[in-house]
């Protein structure tokens, strides 16, 4: 049963109101509350270790699978492990999304392993949204590892955010790419108090044509503590981006360090870092449309993170 | 009506950029103009708040609003567009306008205020303010969002720096229209003539003085005559 808290959360994390349409596998402290699987869409619980394979049918097209987890038991620690098998010429969207709403002394953990098997050609948007919450003095951590591993011509999109109450995170990811393959990853993180979130990036440019972009922008407010890592590796003729943006507040630290090799005279890295106040001008321009300057503070944040 | 009562501004290093200036300023539109360093862009600073004088009082209507923090002077009906607009990484253009209106505008009302200054608004209501806008685009939204406040008191810091001849044909329309329509006082800063041109009155400043002040007509007169070539310096040296 999912009471009001596990429903809040999961408007939280996968902005559900109710049972999505389409497959669907929600975890609640644990266990498995709700499964729905579809014609093409398979969830198959794991019967080595805690989790679920998904797969997904070749040339399955515009379907989409949500796969929420929320904690609300105090103290809980769990780590799961899902693969996704994302068939041939599929076109699909994969929500996951972890809430904790700690309210106890004892620290709640979840570690999600997730792994892409993502097949020829097929496309794949995987949303992946993080958020904690509760007044307890137990922690609220996650530590997610994904692994995705692209085929030729494969294209896939990671939008990943975490903007509240996440008191610890050490986030990895990791790429392999195929020929033709591309990937996007379009990453949001805010800290505030004294959290700490550590994200890391590693992506093989394995195939002849293949290409990534990892965007990462972050603020980090009061005391927090921020390390961002991301490393390209061109084996082959290859195109390669990774920025890092940063918005620095209070007492906070951050840094990044971006990590490019190439083994291959085609392949072309780039990378981009920068950690900086908001600008004194951009608060001023929002002054002068009226803004108190808190407001402009909370707008140039929010829009940055949007 | 906008008076400015004895304003002086003396910079860090001492240099004073603006001596005892004294105005009334309650034409539809006055364009101030002068050499480049003579202060016009510290007195635009003044007004808005972003700069506080050394010495003097501001008054608004009668208000005095010399103590008012640069959001309070934007309250009471003070705007102002940037020489160099000021971009943002994640705010869009739409989100722009809205704040600049101070209420949630329909896609078809913030899109009116990008038609207005020449731009296809759905080309660019979703566009972020950042490095990938032209300096033409961006001073035209920075314009944009000063027509969507549709304050009493409007100050254009040099519209056309930075814009190519063909937005500049666009842009004087746009102060044309302004000119016919806007309700509240417009004052821009500019070097212009085609801008001089549409002026009801002109202001000539110089090493931080009010040098002459009067209707277009009288003052173009006076400055076509007393024109200098070059720098006065570097003549007496010659």
């Amino acid at each position: 049963m999912i009471d009001e808290i596990g429903k809040s959360l999961l408007k939280e994390v996968a902005e559900l109101d109710a049972l999505p349409v389409g497959a669907y596998n929600i975890r609640v402290n644990g266990e498995s509350s709700a499964r729905n699987t579809t014609a093409n869409i398979d969830i198959v619980s794991k019967e080595d270790k805690s989790g679920i394979d998904i797969i997904i049918k070749p040339g399955t097209k515009n379907e989409s699978v949500h796969i929420p987890v929320v904690l609300s038991q105090s103290g809980l620690k769990e780590t799961v492990y899902n693969d996704f098998y994302v068939g041939e010429d599929c076109d699909v969207t994969i929500v996951a999304g972890c809430g904790i709403h700690n309210c106890g002394t004892g620290d709640s953990s979840h570690a999600g392993v997730h792994r892409f098997f993502v097949g020829k050609n097929a496309k794949l948007r995987y949303v992946e949204k993080h958020y904690g919450e509760g007044d307890g003095r137990g922690k609220r951590v996650m530590n997610p590892t994904t692994e995705m591993h692209l085929e030729e011509g494969a294209s896939v999109l990671m939008e990943a955010t975490q903007i509240s109450g996440i008191d610890d995170t050490v986030r990895k990811t990791i790429a392999t790419l195929a020929e033709g393959a591309n990937l996007e990853v379009q990453e949001k993180v805010l800290t505030d108090g004294e959290q700490k979130a550590v994200s890391e990036f590693v992506a093989d440019l394995n195939g002849e044509g293949c290409s990534c972009n990892i965007v990462s922008r972050t603020v980090a407010k009061d005391q927090s503590v921020q390390h961002f890592s991301s490393t390209l590796n061109g084996n082959a003729p290859c195109s390669g981006h990774t920025e890092c943006d940063s918005i620095i507040m209070n007492g906070a630290k951050v840094s990044a360090s971006p990590n490019l090799t190439a083994s291959n005279v085609d392949a072309s890295l780039i990378h981009e870092a920068a950690i900086g106040k908001i600008a004194g001008e951009q608060l001023l321009k929002l002054m002068t449309l009226g803004l108190t300057e808190e407001e402009a503070e909370e707008k140039i944040v929010s829009g940055f993170l949007k | 009506m906008l008076e400015l009562k004895n304003i002086s501004f003396q910079a860090e290093d001492e240099k004073e950029i603006l001596k005892d200036v004294s105005l009334k300023i309650d034409d539809k539109i006055v364009v101030i103009t002068g050499p480049n360093g003579g202060g016009k862009s510290t007195l635009a600073k003044v007004i808005a708040g972003i700069v506080t004088p050394t010495g003097g009082q501001i008054l608004l209507d009668g208000e005095d609003i010399t103590g008012y923090s640069v959001t309070e002077r934007a309250n009471a009906g003070i705007s102002l567009a940037f020489q160099q607009p000021v971009r943002f990484k994640g705010l869009t253009v739409r989100d722009l306008i809205t704040i600049a209106a101070g209420k949630e505008l329909n896609v078809s009302e913030a899109c009116s205020y990008l038609s207005e200054v020449g731009l296809c608004a759905k080309d660019y209501i979703d566009r972020e303010l950042n490095a990938s806008l032209s300096g033409g685009e961006i001073k035209r939204i920075e314009i944009a969002t000063i027509l969507a406040r549709g304050s009493k008191f409007s100050i254009f810091d040099e519209p056309e720096a930075g814009i190519d001849l063909w937005s500049f044909q666009s842009l004087i329309r746009v102060f044309e229209k302004m000119q016919k329509e806007y309700k509240g006082t417009i004052l821009i800063i500019s070097h212009q003539e085609r801008i001089l041109d549409i002026a009801d009155k002109i202001i000539y400043i110089k090493d931080g003085m009010v040098e002459q002040y009067g209707p277009k007509d009288e003052i173009l007169k006076t400055l076509i005559n007393t024109a200098q070539p070059g720098c006065d310096v570097l003549m007496q040296k010659i």
